[in-house]
Parts: structure tokens; sequence; C-alpha cells
């Protein structure tokens, strides 16, 4: 769809989450559009359409700042818009796939989007300069830009982008623009700098709009409630399998339901029931009064501890299927010949995004049901979209998506599917509809960070270089299960790295770098072993024994200057690393701990992490990323835990899902940035794997003992101290 | 039925007895700076001032605040000028922001008790309110700019 349709057919749609008034996006319209991202009116306001979903990591304002550097606008009239939910124009190229997408997720936006941004920015100014230099009968080549600015430096005239979009034209085809034509990044005014984000005001004077805070003329409340056994088929994201014949709703107290106070109607989907109520505490009411008898679904019977055990007999049988994820080498003959093996086993438990904001979309479906509106906070705009569609029988042009604020995503808000069941109970009650999963639903509906079982085994030559390396990953969830589990950041001859899928019908998703959690515990676990059982100091037996690549030992050299890796601890604490990579950046990391011996409460007290994530287009943001994911990481690895019995999940709310508190907060955390080259990487996610095994490996210097099940609980720990 | 003062004003709601106040507030008056987390008084984000103390707005029958003064965020201060929604921005604390309206609602409880607040006691007054971003450390620098400049 072309844009100015866009505008035309969304129109007041427009106005809700992104703080516009129908007035205002109409004189909008009168602005010039350079091109799909950029449109200036004549009083000078440039706006920047961000395709960067906003989650709290500030790509809504760091994409913008990429075109706005590009063609030169001054930052101070820049106002920011989230970009129409249209993949083929504002989404990035997935590199394997080639595939257009606005999905967010895997520290994608800014390394994703960084090129095309650039490229959109040049092409506006180019559009400005021409223009500029037709009214000056000037040579587009001799004029430079300034902020806001066209300039000619030989009689020093100068035009206001205002003034230029006022009488200019642009250009169809727009011009090319080829890469050789950027800025070089010396000259760059904005990326890099100090910038505040688009977002703050609004998040501290409650005005931020969440989907969970639309309100429309004549909208009712819905609250659900799923199958309380699982029932996701072997693929990943099935999420709803429109008439699933599993997990159903088979019957239910119907019509004391309906008697209850303020229940408008009681509406089936495919895996759940939805009450709809004339408010949210209705709705949650009857929604908690429901007694639905279900069909069998295929998590039934599950239970996550006797099923964590039954992956060791998976990992020992010879005839379990099994995917070689990488192999170099020649593995056997590496063991065959090693002068000493080593082995170890690495178990990981489920785990829950706990985004503070409980999953919601808002539908309104038109009278004539041709058309309707969605309002949510997703990481994939185009996937709800079409997701809605989808639902309603609808083509997705049909469909006008507006992107909201999210209170939280890490991986979990991608999917579309609460906002296509918000679809289906606003189609059926033919109202607006605000639906809102309860806290309780969306633990026990989560879509969780996998369990896992691991076997790490490795082979050292007689000068103890380590020549063999043998990881198996056995779990649910088939890729989820197999990021960061490679290790490219080792130069090891021989590697044969392995998963073996099982399937138990649980919900399972992306969570803030998913598999490196687990993995890089194993691997940076077992580096650790080896480094303490040759005597090795642990970095110097990575760079002698492990030939760690220039890369990894420059941020181990970084961190090892931070974190005065030679000097004496304080008595009763502990210092443990380990590295990692993420969507293609790399961090050395360093925890000093002290612990609890009568409760077995570990207390991490200083986290540092040196990180070579590139060109750093917002490094303040940049470095609240890292922290934020330390934070993740130390949470679930201090404290997270979901289990799952009889098919169930068992934990409910904040008091049993236990996260991370302000008093668990270290008193310090240092992040730097180093190797800052031209191509940003991934930076969200990047703080966050390397936690595990840097816990795990100080409690092993302060101890002697070695922590091998995620989370360290203080009943852990106790035991691991009992052993 | 309940009339209590909101932000200064006087208002007065149809809702029955028993609805939680952050309904109340969300829904029927359209405050939405108030949020939803977890329906028990467990993470904080629905934190309001009733007669200047912070309250878990989830698990407060509006009938308990016939007669009482209600502030929430929205009228915590004109122009988001207090000291601490100033340092907020200054210390760039808000990541998704969700939890926020309640981080500040129970940081200007501490501040009007005790203009010089230790770590310690900025800790303690602070570690029901959850926050998932992990922005704690922020939030703890925020609270200390905000007492110095207050």
């Amino acid at each position: 769809m072309d844009r100015r349709d866009f505008l035309k057919t969304t129109g007041a749609g427009l106005a809700f989450c992104i703080g516009l008034t129908v007035e205002e996006a109409v004189g909008q319209q009168a602005s010039k559009i350079i091109n799909a991202w950029v449109r200036i009116a004549p009083d000078g306001t440039v706006t920047i359409y961000s395709a960067g979903a906003e989650m709290g990591q500030g790509s809504m304002t760091s994409l913008p700042l990429i075109v706005a550097e590009e063609m030169d606008a001054d930052w101070s009239k820049v106002k920011i818009e989230f970009a129409p939910a249209d993949a083929r124009v504002y989404g990035y190229t997935f590199p394997p796939t080639k595939q257009q997408m606005m999905s967010i997720v895997g520290s994608r936006a800014v390394q994703l989007y960084y090129t095309q941004l650039r490229i959109a920015g040049a092409q506006v100014r180019k559009v400005l300069v021409a223009n500029a230099a037709q009214k000056w009968g000037a040579d587009p080549a001799s004029l430079r830009t300034e902020p806001g600015f066209v300039v000619n430096p030989a009689n020093g005239q100068r035009l206001a982008y205002g003034e230029i979009a006022a009488y200019g034209t642009v250009p169809s085809p727009l011009p090319a623009v080829d890469p050789k034509e950027l800025k070089d990044p010396k000259t760059f005014r904005l990326i890099g700098k100090q910038v505040a984000r688009h977002d703050l005001p609004g998040k501290v004077n409650g005005t931020a709009q969440y989907s969970i805070d639309v309100n429309l003329p004549g909208m009712v409340y819905a609250s659900t409630l799923h199958s309380p056994v699982h029932d996701a088929t072997t693929k990943v994201w099935n999420s709803m399998q429109p008439n699933a014949p599993m997990g159903a709703p088979e019957s239910w107290n119907d019509a004391e339901i309906k008697r209850m106070k303020g229940v408008i109607s009681v509406v089936r989907l495919p895996n759940g029931v939805a009450v709809v109520a004339d408010s949210f505490d209705h709705a949650r009411a009857a929604r908690n009064a429901l007694k639905v008898a279900w069909s069998q679904a295929r998590a039934a019977g599950f239970d996550s501890e006797r099923a964590l055990e039954d992956y060791v007999r998976v990992h020992a049988d010879p005839a379990a299927k099994s995917d070689t994820l990488d192999a170099k080498g020649d593995v056997k003959a590496a063991f065959s010949s090693a002068a000493k093996t080593y082995k170890a086993e690495f178990r990981s438990d489920y785990g829950y995004h706990a985004q503070m904001e409980p999953l919601n979309a808002v539908v309104r479906i038109s009278d004539s049901g041709d058309r309707a509106e969605v309002w949510e906070g997703t990481q994939a705009p185009d996937v709800s979209r079409a997701m809605v569609a989808s639902a309603l029988g609808l083509k997705e042009e049909q469909v006008s998506f507006n992107q909201c604020y999210m209170g939280g995503g890490f991986g979990r808000r991608g999917l579309g599917d609460y906002a296509a069941e918000a679809a289906l109970i606003a189609k059926a009650v033919r109202r607006p509809v605000k639906l809102i999963w309860t806290r309780e639903e969306d633990i026990a509906q989560g879509m969780f960070r996998p369990q896992s079982f691991q076997c790490v085994e490795a082979a050292t030559d007689a000068a103890g270089k380590v020549t063999g390396w043998k990881h198996c990953v056995v779990g649910d969830g088939e890729a989820l299960l197999q990021t960061g589990i490679r290790i490219p950041y080792y130069g090891v001859p021989n590697q044969f790295i392995e998963r073996r899928g099982v399937s138990h019908g649980v919900k399972l998703k992306h969570w803030r770098a998913v598999g490196h959690v687990f993995n890089v515990f194993a691997i940076e676990s077992m580096v650790d072993r080896m480094a303490a059982d040759q005597g090795m100091d642990p970095i110097a037996f990575r760079f002698e024994k492990m030939a760690a690549t220039p890369k990894a030992q420059k941020v181990f050299e970084a961190l090892a200057e931070m974190c005065d890796y030679r000097a004496k601890r304080p008595e009763g604490r502990a210092l443990g690393v380990s590295i990692t990579e993420r969507s293609g950046s790399l961090g050395a990391g360093a925890v000093e701990l002290s612990l609890d011996r009568a409760s077995g409460a570990i207390r991490v007290h200083k986290v540092w992490v040196a990180v070579d994530g590139g060109l750093i287009v917002q490094p303040e943001q940049a470095k609240h990323n890292v922290e934020s994911a330390i934070i993740y990481g130390l949470s679930s690895v201090l404290h997270e835990r979901v289990t799952i019995r009889a098919g169930k999940v068992e934990q409910s709310n904040f008091h049993d899902y236990r996260l991370m508190r302000m008093s668990d907060v270290p008193d310090e955390m240092h992040v730097r940035f180093v190797d800052v080259d031209t191509r940003p990487t991934g930076l969200g996610e990047i703080g966050n794997p390397f936690i595990a095994p840097a816990v795990a490996n100080a409690l092993f210097k302060l101890t002697g003992k070695r922590l091998d099940h995620m989370p360290f609980t203080p009943e852990r720990v106790r035991e691991v101290l009992k052993a | 039925m309940a009339a209590f003062t909101l932000n200064g004003k006087p208002v007065s709601v149809k809702t029955e007895p028993g609805t939680p106040l952050l309904w109340v507030l969300r829904d029927e008056l359209k405050l939405t700076g108030t949020k939803y987390g977890c329906g028990a008084a467990l993470c904080g984000a629905c934190t309001v001032h009733l007669n200047g103390a912070a309250v878990r707005s989830c698990v407060i029958p509006v009938s308990a605040v016939e007669g009482a003064r209600v502030t929430t965020i929205e009228g915590l201060s004109p122009a988001s000028s207090h000291p601490l929604q100033k340092a907020w921005i200054d210390q760039s604390v808000p990541q998704c922001g969700y939890c926020q309206s309640g981080q500040i609602m129970k940081a200007a409880e501490l501040l009007a008790a005790n203009r010089n607040p230790s770590r310690a006691e900025i800790i303690q007054h602070m570690n029901g309110n959850l926050c998932r971003c992990g922005t704690y450390h922020r939030i703890i620098a925020a609270i200390q700019q905000a007492a110095k400049e207050a």
C-alpha cells in the first residue's frame, strides 16, 4: 500500500499509540513525502518513521537517528512515528533467507536496518540538494548540507529543509544512492553521540501509550482461559492452530458465567474460552469462575523434572535421532589419541519472559466486517497484521495496524497470537474489544525458554591443548536449543556439535538470547574445569590451550584491565570469567560474588563486561541495554524456574515465579565497548549469556564446588556444598 | 459508589464497592498511567498514593478510598516537574517504562519522609517494586539525584 493511501485509510487510527491528534495527522499530509521513511513540513519539522518496535531497548530512537544522520536533519526538529506494518516497504532483509521482515528479535534492529536507513537518509539529502541546486542554478556537487539546511559554500546561500519542502519536487523514480556516497563515519554528528531517547518524557508522567491503555468508544473487555495443559505441536511458534482438535474447550459452565455481573458474552476460541464483559474487572472475575472441560492436549501428563532425567537416556541412546549442528576435523581421532579427556553434564530449567505488561491487544472491526483495526505492542507488526487478517478471513490490506509501546518483549511478543484472539472475539461480539490476559494466564500460557540437558566432552593433547570438542544438547524446541552452541571464538580443530530433539507439546519461544543461556553455561563451565585441572589461569588457558581468536583475546584483555584481574579479592569473595558471542557481538565478562553458606544464597557484588559490538549508534542506550541484560541474566541464573507437573505449569504469579528485586542488584556494573569498527552488531542480548558460567566459575573458586544445574537457587547451592 | 479526591479534584464513581481502585482509575476515569502488572500486590506497577502513602491500587477496593485523597502519576506534579521525574530523565531510567509510574510514586513516598535516604534505605523502601528491564541501579541513582536537588 502507498503511504498516502495508508494515511487516508487509517487517519484517526494513527492517533492512538503515536501521540498525534487527528488534526495533526491531517495537517502532516500537507508535508512533502520525500521517500517511504521521511516527510518534511514547510515549518521544518522532519517526520521519520521508525520500524524499531520499542520494547525498552531504544530502537525507536536509534533507527530514525541513522536516517537523520545521513540526511543531515536538525535532530531538534525530528518527530518520530512508528512505521506502518508493511514489511515490503519497511522491512529489513534477513540475510539467511533474503526475506523482508519487521520482527525485532535477536538484537536485529540496528544491525540489520543500519545500511538501509543510511541509504534512505542519503536519498532524502540528495533530493533536497537537487532542489536547491535547481533554484540557485548551481552544480549539486558543489553544495553542502548542515543540520536542516542546504548551503552553497561559494556564496553563502542557505535554504532550510522546510523552505525546500514548500516549493520542491520529488523525482520519480527517486535517485539511487551508491553506498560510496554515504558519510565518512568520522563526520557523524548524531551517530555515536549522546542523544536523549524519544520515549523518555512519556515514560515518567504516565502518558506513554501501551496497547493496554487504548480506549475506544463502545469498547468491551475480554479475558481468556486457555487449556492449562499446553498443546504446542513440534513447530516452535505454533501458538494458535485454528480448529485445534486437541486442548480445545469441550464444555463449560456457560449459564453460570453468563449470569455473572457485567458479562456480555462467552466466546469459544481454538484453545480457550473468552469472557466478554462491560469492565475488565468483571471479565476477570468471570474468567476466574470458568470451569471448562478440555479435550486432551499434547502435554497431558508431562512432568518437567522427570523429562529432564529422560534427556540423560536420550543422550546415552546411540539410536536416538541426532541433528549435526557443526562438525570439523576428526573428532574420533582427537579423542582416541588424547592425552586426557574431560566430560561434564549440565541441566537447565524452563524460563518465563515475565514482561511487566501482560499480553493484550485491542481490535475494532467495521460494521460491514471488511475492515479491522488493531492496537498492539508487538515485536513483529507485520506478523500480527497477517495473523489478524488470517483469523478474520480478510486480506492484509483490510487490516490497519497501530503499533504501541511494549511493556517488555524479550522474545514473547512476536506471534500475533493474542491479537488474532482479540480479533476473533471482536468479530463474535460485534464490538471493539480489549483483550487482556491476566498475569496468571500469562504464566500458565507462557512460551518458555526450553529446559535442556547437555553433555560436553573435550580432549587435550600432551601439551594440554584442547584438540577435540563434543557438545550434545538434548531437549524440546528445535532451533531454540542450538543458539550459542557453536564456539567460533575458539580454535579447536576437531569438533562435533549435535542436537537431540524431543517433543513435549509445551509452548516454547525465543527468550532474550534463548539457547545461549544454557549452551554458554555448559561451554564456559567446561573450559573453566579444564583450566582448573591444568592448574592454569582461566584466561591464559583460553589464550594458550584453546586458541582464542584475536577478537576474543582483545575483549578478555579489556576485561582484565577493567576488573583489575590480578588483584586479590576481598575476603569471602571470588571472581569468575566467561565469554559469549551473540548476534555478531562478542563479550567477555566477570562477576565478583560472595556466598551465604548457611542459606546457600549467592550475592553478586560486581559485574564487568567488555563488548565488541562494532559501531555504537547510541552509546548511553547501548550501555543501558547491556546492563539490562546483565540483570536479566542474573535474575534467571539466581532465581527463575518454571516447573510443569501433570501437564500444568506450577507457577502462577510473582510470588512463586521469583524475579530479581532491587536488593539483589550488584553494587557495581561496568560496561566497556572495545574495537568500535564500522559496522554495528547486536547489543540487546550480549550482556546475558556470560552470567551463568561466570557465576558458576566464581563459586568454584570460592568453594571448590561446581554448579551444573540452572538456576542456582539457594537450595541447589546448599546441596552442592554438602556433596 | 464512592466519592474521593483524585489528583486534587473531587470525583465520584458508580462502580460497585469491591472493584479494585486500579480498574476504577484505568477504565472508568481513563487515567491509564497506573499499570496492571500482577493484580495481587506482588509487583508494584499499580502504586498510587492514598492520603500520601504509597499503596497497591490493584488490591484496594474503591470503597476504601471514600473521602480520601488519591494521587496518581498524572497528578504527581504539573508538567512532569517533580524532582524525581526530572532525575528519571537525567539518569535515563526507563527502558520499557511500564513499571516506572509505580516506581516513581513509591520513590516519592520515600523522599517525602526522608530528605536524604542512604542507598540501603532506598533499596529497603523500593524492594517491593519489580522492574523486568533491570533499571534498578538507575532508579537508585535517580532517587539520590532527586534527594540532592530537592
